[in-house]
């Protein structure tokens, strides 16, 4: 009943391939955005921010970059989390190295500095496919991190190899509070979640989906697959780049390799497969799922502490984490293989009929 | 020189109990088709399984088959629950259900035994082999040259079992192509039940010898992980193969993190076999093993 | 694309094959085919299951590299020119086994057959305005212009996967026409399809060959269809080429008959 498109012509090809062609998703996304840049910030405790909100999004950011590699093009990634210590060691050192340097260059030079590493390790992805793929990411992963360790210059010689991320000062302003890193790290995310939609339904993700449903296809019509890998490739190690030096400066305030550890990097593809492959909006939701995920669940151990007696050790809580991980994506993929944002395309399409049944 | 011997010797034992992991994979891939990764989650189950039974007081000879039991009823559980909902999904969702069966297993273990590292005592002692030592002034472990007598055993066992008998040509038949196999009157659901109750049994002794040489603890699960670049290197189908790549992945990972590891500050171990595995591929993708990759257009 | 007026008037050879030869392994897919295909014409190749007439297609799509033999095109020889090169030179194809992109809409999957045109850099694609929408615009434009022409406007969001098989033929149909190739071709685009389908799709065919003047090459397995709609028909067998000529010129040859009859040779 309300959320009907009738009376709602495009009169344009523009207007019909607009990201919310429908009036009543348009007022929704608008009301999304007032809440979360002015209400969220007027409201919220700080550790709502620090602890749940700015990881959100900034593993979002990572997940866009893991869908835009795994979800469009269809090349299994399993190293975004070595991408992410690219981007946030690169924007250290060119803040340690370059004076003046404005800490938003220094991010994109990081995002910029992963896109390079990510070529070279997408490489591969011209012969290999599949699994092998993704032991090819593993390489990635363990290299990357290594390497990161050892190399001196990398990390300044610092002894105990964890560093200290500099404070963020745009135009003269220190974002040192929590609200004020939420609104920074808000902004960047929507801009470039914005710029990914573009590029998906652009030609570039076109020939991406191409790519991952059927490359001889896709070749005969005139994609490079070489070009069309590396770029995924690129664009994605961008993302998870700009991502690292997020969570480096906006919410570890330490830069370590050990944030980015396998640990982290199954962790976004989780985001990717329960929040739905090859969507933007299916970032969102995995990330959203799994950041609150560990906090539900201690919320709910305590609930069931209280209420009935019923007491689970502090040592329990994280394998239980893992177990229902580990059992939401199997339960996922048996029962909704596209994850949340397909269950909630689903939403949407009763919501049109509502309130009749079909 | 005999320093490199010694490396290399124990780079190849390792190697045979990389294999004895990679061959959990290779029996669940050539009989299913399906990929899994939780085969080193598994090999951390039956380990910890079996040192949480020694602790609640039972002998070691009750402790080994109640826990190869245990292993061959979660594989059939797993079969069930996990697999056949998902029988016609493409692969890489199969893979994925395997990522998410490692984490929920890892949980799992760890909550009903908990999470202290244990070490696991099979009566083999890890120390040299006095009389090698004394006449060749090579060093190689007893209880490595156990474990690869076992890794060999079994590697046998499997290659008859799968090419001499009838559930092996059977299990061989439902990899190529399920309707086929069923349209033969192969029954599926047995034949994948058996494969993973077989698994769960390589798994078992994977997980012992492994947990006797490097303790039962979180770790373990990561040892599953260096199993991808034997798999590469021997081909995802072939039983020879997993032992082939192991001893290559073994030794090449030792000699590198002994000879070229100093020049770089060491730590070469954790990433060489997944480099060595890559630039494999990029020779040859299907692995020494493996069949060529023939697509139709 | 520039329309033709009134009836079509065949030109000199568009495509020459000259002493094709393409071997598997040991197996001979093609010996020795040479050929010419007129531009503006529409060219059936014909013969019985195995005769390597896919193979000859991706032979002459960049698709498969024969051991032997030159592909001229428009005068130019080429010598082991890669799928997306050829591509680029205008010709255009359809499959067999339907290769279009499942996870993707109608319109998407057509809108890819004008990948070559678009030019915009991914960087402008991100940021959307100016030259990338302008260019997403008129391609769209043009995609539209297929669609009407191919009848399939109702089912332009709909992903390809859930669209029966006739249609997804006619989708496969649109993508390659969207490319403005000069050859086209078409691999068994009639297969399984009822008698009104493939009317509808002959009349496309024919309408495709008149009104843009696109030069056709297709495969098809029903006489009348080929006899009906084809200027010059090509015969294959085992991989040689046993007969070339107008449909009565084929009709009437004794080495085509006995091919299709299966006669001990």
């Amino acid at each position: 009943m309300f959320y009907r498109e009738a009376g709602q012509f495009k009169l344009s090809y523009n207007a019909d391939a607009a990201i919310f062609p429908i009036r009543q998703d348009r007022i929704a996304i608008a009301a999304i955005a007032l809440i979360a840049f002015v209400a969220i910030p007027l409201l919220a405790t700080p550790y709502a921010f620090t602890g749940i909100l700015i990881p959100f999004l900034i593993l979002s950011l990572a997940a866009i970059g893991l869908n835009i590699l795994t979800g469009y093009a269809g090349q299994l990634s399993l190293g975004s989390a070595a991408f992410m210590a690219v981007g946030a060691f690169a924007s250290y050192n060119f803040m340690l190295r370059i004076p003046g340097m404005p800490i938003l260059l220094a991010f994109i030079g990081g995002g910029v500095m992963a896109a390079l590493v990510g070529i070279l390790f997408g490489l591969p992805s011209l012969r290999i496919r599949g699994f092998y793929l993704a032991v090819a990411t593993l390489a990635a992963q363990f290299f990357i991190l290594w390497f990161l360790t050892k190399v001196g210059w990398i990390t300044n010689y610092s002894a105990s190899g964890v560093i200290t991320a500099q404070p963020i000062v745009i135009l003269g302003y220190e974002f040192n509070t929590p609200s004020a890193k939420y609104l920074l790290v808000l902004s960047i995310v929507t801009l470039m979640a914005l710029a990914a939609k573009n590029m998906a339904r652009g030609n570039v993700g076109r020939s991406w989906m191409a790519v991952r449903d059927m490359d001889v296809a896709a070749e005969v019509i005139g994609i490079r697959l070489m070009r069309a890998k590396l770029l995924a490739f690129a664009v994605s190690s961008f993302y998870c780049g700009v991502a690292g030096a997020l969570f480096a400066y906006a919410y570890l305030g330490t830069v370590e390799p050990e944030a980015y550890n396998l640990d982290l990097s199954f962790r976004i593809l989780f985001m990717v497969i329960i929040g739905g492959v090859g969507t933007v909006l299916g970032s969102f939701l995995g990330s959203a799922f799994i950041t609150a995920l560990p906090v539900l669940l201690s919320v709910t151990v305590r609930f069931l502490d209280s209420s009935i007696g019923l007491h689970i050790p502090e040592s329990a809580i994280s394998n239980l984490e893992l177990m229902v991980f580990g059992g939401l994506i199997i339960f996922f993929l048996i029962v909704e293989p596209h994850g949340l944002a397909r269950l909630w395309q689903i939403g949407k399409e009763k919501l049109r009929l509502w309130p009749f049944p079909h | 020189m005999s320093f490199f011997f010694e490396v290399l010797i124990g780079g190849l034992l390792s190697g045979v109990m990389y294999s004895l992991v990679a061959l959990g994979f290779v029996l669940i891939y050539k009989a299913s088709g399906v990929f899994n990764f939780a085969q080193g989650a598994m090999v951390f189950f039956a380990a910890l399984t079996y040192v949480g039974l020694l602790e609640h007081g039972l002998s070691p000879w009750l402790a080994a088959p109640a826990t190869l039991a245990i292993m061959v009823v979660l594989g059939l559980a797993i079969e069930r629950v996990v697999l056949r909902p998902l029988v016609n999904q493409p692969q890489i969702t199969l893979f994925m259900a395997t990522i998410g069966l490692t984490f929920f297993l890892e949980g799992l273990a760890q909550i009903v035994w908990g999470a202290n590292v244990r070490g696991l005592d099979l009566g083999l002692q890890d120390e040299p082999m006095q009389w090698l030592a004394d006449s060749t002034g090579i060093n190689v472990s007893k209880f490595d040259l156990v474990a690869a007598g076992v890794a060999a055993f079994m590697v046998t066992l499997l290659a008859l079992f799968f090419n001499r008998t009838r559930i092996g040509r059977a299990l061989r038949a439902v990899a190529d192509d399920h309707q086929a196999a069923l349209a033969v009157g192969i029954p599926l659901q047995q034949i994948w039940g058996i494969v993973w109750g077989v698994a769960g049994f390589v798994a078992l002794v994977a997980g012992l010898l492994w947990g006797a040489r490097n303790g039962v603890q979180y770790a373990l699960t990561f040892v599953a992980l260096k199993a991808l670049p034997v798999l590469i290197l021997g081909g995802f189908e072939s039983i020879p193969g997993a032992i082939v790549g192991g001893l290559i992945i073994g030794a090449s990972e030792k000699l590198a993190e002994v000879y070229l590891g100093p020049f770089v500050g060491g730590g070469i171990e954790g990433w060489f076999p997944y480099v060595l595995a890559l630039l494999f591929l990029l020779v040859r993708p299907e692995g020494l093993f493996g069949e060529k990759i023939i697509r139709r257009i | 694309m520039t329309a033709m007026s009134g009836g079509r008037s065949i030109g000199g050879a568009i495509l020459a094959l000259d002493n094709i030869t393409l071997s598997f392994g040991g197996v001979k897919a093609l010996t020795g085919i040479s050929f010419d295909v007129r531009e503006h014409e529409i060219r059936a190749i014909i013969g019985p299951n195995g005769a390597g007439k896919s193979s000859l297609l991706n032979v002459i799509n960049g698709v498969y590299h024969p051991q032997q033999g030159t592909i001229t095109f428009r005068g130019e020889a080429r010598h082991g020119m890669n799928a997306h090169d050829v591509a680029a030179h205008g010709i255009a194809r359809t499959f067999q086994n339907i290769a279009l992109f499942k996870g993707m809409s109608v319109l998407d999957n057509i809108m890819t057959g004008r990948n070559l045109k678009m030019h915009a850099s991914v960087i402008e694609q991100a940021i959307y305005l100016g030259r990338a929408r302008r260019e997403e615009m008129e391609n769209r434009a043009m995609v539209e212009a297929v669609i009407d022409f191919l009848e399939i406007q109702h089912i332009r969001k709909t992903p390809v996967g859930r669209l029966p098989y006739g249609l997804q033929k006619r989708v496969e149909l649109a993508r390659a026409l969207a490319a403005e190739p000069s050859l086209l071709l078409l691999d068994e685009p009639m297969a399984g399809m009822n008698v009104e389908e493939k009317q509808d799709m002959c009349r496309f065919v024919l309408d495709v060959n008149e009104q843009y003047g696109t030069t056709i090459v297709l495969i098809e397995h029903d006489m009348g269809v080929v006899m009906d709609i084809s200027d010059r028909v090509v015969v294959l067998d085992y991989g040689k080429k046993i007969g070339d000529g107008t449909p009565d010129e084929i009709r009437g040859n004794q080495a085509v008959i006995d091919a299709y009859l299966g006669v001990a040779h």
